[in-house]
């Protein structure tokens, strides 16, 4: 919110939010939403997200993986969702979905072609080590970069999967609600 | 040579995004590739005509011996000529002839290259595999561009039928080569020519081939579909016709022929096919009134003189073929723009309405007349020496079968003479009685390319050795007698001379003939030996077959099919399992005591499954399920899979519970499913049986670890860098496994969600619709017709189908009479819902 910090307000708008874990202004029948658990899963999404990432790079030597990752920051939509409902995914989610699938699966099927530049059979992979101030010392492996295709295009199959199971049953059922009324 | 293969399909997959800066001048853009190819092609023409063959090859998949081989030799830089030469004209001439147009450029363009691109690759595949893949791409490019955006249902039959009739020959020939290589040992194109199988297989992979062979090059009885394809834009049937996919029959024929003319099954297909399809078309080029068609069927008809010649073996016979190949290439090009200009000028391709354009267009007169002549075999075009050559070779020879031949081939040229007369004369004669067309003068660009080609055919008529030297070479492989044969106007009075003066006198007389006569259609063919009624039935009957079938598996119903799915589990690998492994092996009952606890709610949450009524908890109660069985993993020690299982079971729970707000909240059970309860308990216990002793004896059978995983993880440290081996699986031993896995992945979502929110979409209700509601509720009298009109009006902004439907219900209703004024009203009452949902 670097923005706001530059522009003057008025004294009427100051306290009021901008903030993107705020809720947004307008919402869905008053009567599926519990504002709380909105908060608190707005909340909760930024933390989920970064558990996502520790999964993803943690993957090489522990537990977890691109595939785990993704599917880890897919449930964080997930929860969005059940939360908030359409309106909420649709604050969450900016891209859509079968623009993350393609950009994962052309993520991860260039991440193994890359290798062919070098002389290299597809998919092989090589490993590189540096001392970076701060870190410390980094290992790291290119198949990784076919683990972060793996991680973007999972995250696009759960947001597509709620696109059209959640949001696209809900609104089906919506709309056979009102004709029936 | 693949650099330049990778080129044309590089620049064709951007081509639609360059569309929108560049415009029409994409198709300039476009010919930039294979222009180069031809320079490529150029620079190496004097190595290829001393005999030298340039190659190059590259693994493609080494472990099952695969491999991408190219090979210039003659014969290929004959075919780059027509391909990339041709293909950069016929781009050039699209930028003109699109010009006006203005739509679906950057489709056009880029499959065009994409053709181009292909048809390279064909020419200069050594490998049989290779050139397969090439051979089928090109059916791919001419399906999509005669298709174009399939909105025409002619459009959408041709195409179609084009791509049936080749494919089908295309997996004939699949089978063909697979056969050939087999008893050759090898694919590779070069080795089999230099060194021929024998044996009985090889008389049927040959007969295969040319089945391939004969359907991409449009012979008789498979040749309905290239006439049909004229629904494509000119510039593309030109390029269809004179330069690629058509040709890639003959060239494959041309190319394989020094290896097997001297059978039996090569020679006699080839020669009565050929001769069947050089006559049929000539006959039915001369009672087109189509320009365009008239020249589809010259195709066809040229085609199987091709095919003859290039399938006879000899070396005058490979000559001839070769220099009609070109030919016929540069005139049948050339003729089609020319078609293509006056349909772009003129607005019409009908030669009866055509009349008077000899005068208003001069210079594309005489190219016309020149490429026609060519066409015709009147001298001194290329045309005329290759048909030369040919009447030599089959003379040449001598034996009874070549002298029927040439009979065939004779009496196809007088029809090609004919064809010719009436093309040029339908085209640009001044015709009594006809209102002259006045027309506007084709631009440069849309007529050089055209003059080009027809001034080429007769210049290297007049001066042949550039061409001789050409064909040679690959005449050569031959060496059949007749070395002494050369390329030349004159080659003195002969039989030949006198052939070609009888064929051309005859061809005047059959003109004037069919002129005199005036007949609107060629002799009648009874209805059911007609080639496109052939075709027709067999499509038919292959619906009504695979109608047959899929009504009797496709039941709809989902217990019949998981029934049938573990019958079949239970009998196959169930016999197997049975008769196959004896021993239980050591078992334990469990390794620790942990594991008791959570295999006995697995347990329990399997039978209570069995009882529940409620879908929610049966869901509820799988996702139990699967939790345990995560904490079994982890009790085994196996974290990634736990955290995997984890994972995907939570969120199979939230797509189910998802799904479950559609569905009724009880399972509901009918009558007649009721009976078959028993078997269904019987075969659920049996498949579940099953299911846990193999899982047993599995376990059982294994005594050590699995040598391959030792391998896993042995190599992980310093082969991925990997501390946790199943990682280094995913990602590094079995990658290409995980790439096609999350393939899939893409697809089933893709796929989910087509068919979720596609719905929506064929739910718009069509404006015939609507013109059907007020039809059929009109007669309803007074007052309920003025429901319909409301209801009229929810319909247009309306956007859904389930209000359609209760609305189209209504509509009846009210036609009937029996619905009040008030029922109909009230539907149009959920306008407001309607409009607000079509704008979402």
């Amino acid at each position: 919110m670097t923005g706001s910090t530059v522009r003057r307000l008025s004294w009427e708008d100051w306290d009021t939010p901008r903030e993107h874990w705020l809720l947004a202004g307008d919402a869905r029948d008053g009567r599926e939403r519990s504002v709380l658990l909105e908060v608190a899963v707005r909340l909760l999404f930024p933390t989920v997200l970064v558990l996502s990432l520790y999964l993803l790079f943690a993957g090489h030597n522990r537990a977890g993986g691109g595939f785990s990752g993704g599917l880890v920051a897919g449930q964080a939509f997930v929860l969005r969702y059940v939360a908030g409902g359409p309106l909420e995914m649709r604050e969450a989610v900016r891209i859509r979905p079968p623009v993350i699938i393609g950009l994962g699966l052309s993520l991860a099927v260039l991440a193994g072609l890359v290798p062919t530049l070098f002389g290299a059979t597809i998919l092989e992979s090589t490993y590189f080590q540096a001392t970076v101030p701060v870190l410390g010392e980094i290992h790291l492996v290119t198949s990784l970069f076919l683990d972060v295709g793996v991680y973007v295009l999972i995250v696009g199959v759960v947001i597509d999967l709620l696109r059209t199971l959640g949001a696209g049953i809900e609104e089906q059922l919506v709309r056979t609600r009102r004709v029936a009324r | 040579m693949l650099l330049l293969v990778t080129a044309h399909l590089l620049l064709a997959g951007l081509l639609p995004m360059l569309v929108r800066r560049t415009g029409r001048w994409a198709f300039a853009l476009a010919a930039i590739v294979p222009a180069a190819t031809l320079l490529w092609a150029l620079g190496r023409l004097s190595a290829v005509v001393s005999g030298e063959t340039i190659t190059q090859t590259f693994a493609w998949a080494p472990s099952i011996g695969l491999e991408v081989a190219l090979r210039l030799d003659a014969l290929s830089m004959l075919m780059i000529f027509l391909v990339s030469g041709l293909g950069a004209l016929i781009l050039v001439y699209c930028v003109y002839y699109f010009g006006s147009h203005g739509e679906g450029i950057g489709r056009t363009s880029a499959l065009l290259l994409a053709f181009a691109g292909a048809m390279f690759g064909l020419v200069v595949a050594d490998d049989l595999i290779s050139l397969y893949v090439f051979w089928e791409l090109t059916t791919v490019c001419s399906f999509l561009l005669v298709g174009q955006d399939g909105v025409g249902k002619k459009l959408r039959r041709s195409s179609v039928q084009a791509l049936l009739v080749t494919v089908f020959g295309g997996l004939t020939m699949l089978m063909g080569i697979i056969m050939l290589g087999h008893a050759a040992g090898t694919f590779r194109i070069s080795e089999i020519v230099a060194d021929p199988p024998a044996g009985g297989s090889v008389g049927i992979a040959v007969a295969l081939i040319l089945v391939g062979a004969f359907t991409k090059s449009a012979q008789a009885p498979f040749h309905p579909w290239l006439p049909g394809a004229m629904v494509a834009p000119t510039p593309v049937s030109a390029y269809l016709h004179a330069a690629s996919m058509v040709k890639a029959g003959v060239y494959l024929v041309a190319r394989l022929a020094p290896a097997f003319a001297d059978l039996t099954a090569w020679w006699l297909p080839v020669a009565v096919i050929g001769i069947w399809t050089m006559l049929i078309g000539g006959v039915r080029a001369l009672f087109q009134n189509d320009l365009k068609t008239m020249l589809a069927y010259g195709t066809v008809s040229q085609l199987g003189f091709l095919m003859v010649l290039t399938g006879t073996g000899t070396y005058i016979g490979a000559i001839a073929g070769a220099t009609m190949l070109l030919a016929h290439g540069l005139f049948k090009a050339a003729l089609f723009l020319i078609v293509g200009i006056v349909d772009h000028q003129t607005g019409t391709r009908d030669i009866r309405k055509l009349s008077g354009l000899g005068r208003r267009f001069p210079v594309l007169t005489a190219l016309a007349v020149i490429a026609a002549g060519s066409m015709a075999g009147l001298p001194p075009m290329l045309g005329f020496l290759g048909k030369e050559a040919a009447f030599q070779a089959l003379l040449e020879s001598g034996g009874t079968v070549d002298l029927l031949v040439l009979a065939g081939l004779v009496v196809g040229s007088v029809l090609t003479v004919a064809y010719s007369i009436r093309l040029v004369w339908g085209a640009f004669g001044d015709k009594p009685g006809v209102e002259r067309i006045a027309a506007p003068s084709p631009s440069l660009g849309l007529v050089l390319p055209a003059a080009i080609p027809a001034l080429a055919g007769l210049v290297l008529g007049l001066w042949s050795p550039p061409v001789y030297g050409l064909v040679k070479p690959y005449a050569d492989a031959f060496r059949s007698g007749g070395e002494s044969y050369y390329l030349a106007l004159w080659h003195g009075f002969n039989l030949p001379l006198l052939l070609s003066v009888v064929v051309v006198v005859l061809g005047m007389l059959l003109y004037r003939l069919r002129e005199r006569s005036g007949a609107e259609s060629g002799p009648p063919v009874p209805h059911f030996l007609q080639a496109q009624t052939l075709y027709d039935r067999s499509v038919l009957s292959l619906e009504v077959l695979s109608y047959g079938v899929t009504g009797r598996l496709q039941v709809g119903s989902l217990p019949t099919y998981l029934g049938i799915i573990l019958l079949t589990m239970l009998f196959i690998p169930g016999t197997a399992v049975l008769t196959g492994t004896t021993f239980l092996g050591e078992q334990q009952l469990w390794h620790s005591a942990v594991q008791v606890p959570v295999a006995v709610l697995v347990c329990i949450a399997a039978i209570a499954l069995t009882m529940v009524r409620h879908r929610m908890t049966a869901v509820l109660l799988t996702g139990a399920i699967g939790y345990a069985i995560g904490a079994l993993f982890i009790i085994d020690g196996g974290p990634d899979l736990a955290l995997a299982q984890f994972l995907v079971e939570t969120l199979t729970l939230v797509a189910f519970v998802f799904v479950l707000r559609k569905l009724p909240a009880k399972f509901t059970q009918i009558e007649s499913a009721k009976r078959l309860r028993w078997p269904k308990v019987v075969i659920a216990v049996a498949a579940g049986s099953f299911v846990a002793v193999s899982t047993v004896i599995f376990s059982g059978a294994r005594q050590a670890p699995p040598t391959s995983s030792e391998e896993f993880i042995a190599n992980a440290p310093e082969g991925a860098h990997a501390t946790n081996v199943v990682n280094a699986i995913l990602v590094d031993f079995r990658a290409f496994d995980t790439v096609g896995e999350i393939v899939v992945l893409a697809v089933a979502a893709t796929g989910v969600a087509s068919l979720i929110l596609a719905v929506r979409r064929t739910r718009t209700p069509s404006l015939p619709e609507t013109d059907d509601q007020t039809l059929l509720a009109t007669p309803g009298g007074p007052g309920s017709s003025g429901g319909a009109a409301g209801e009229h009006e929810g319909f247009d902004v309306g956007a859904t189908k389930p209000a359609g439907v209760e609305g189209g219900r209504t509509g009846l209703a009210t036609s009937g009479g029996l619905a009040t004024s008030g029922g109909a009203a009230d539907s149009g009452g959920s306008d407001p819902t309607n409009d607000e949902e079509g704008r979402r």
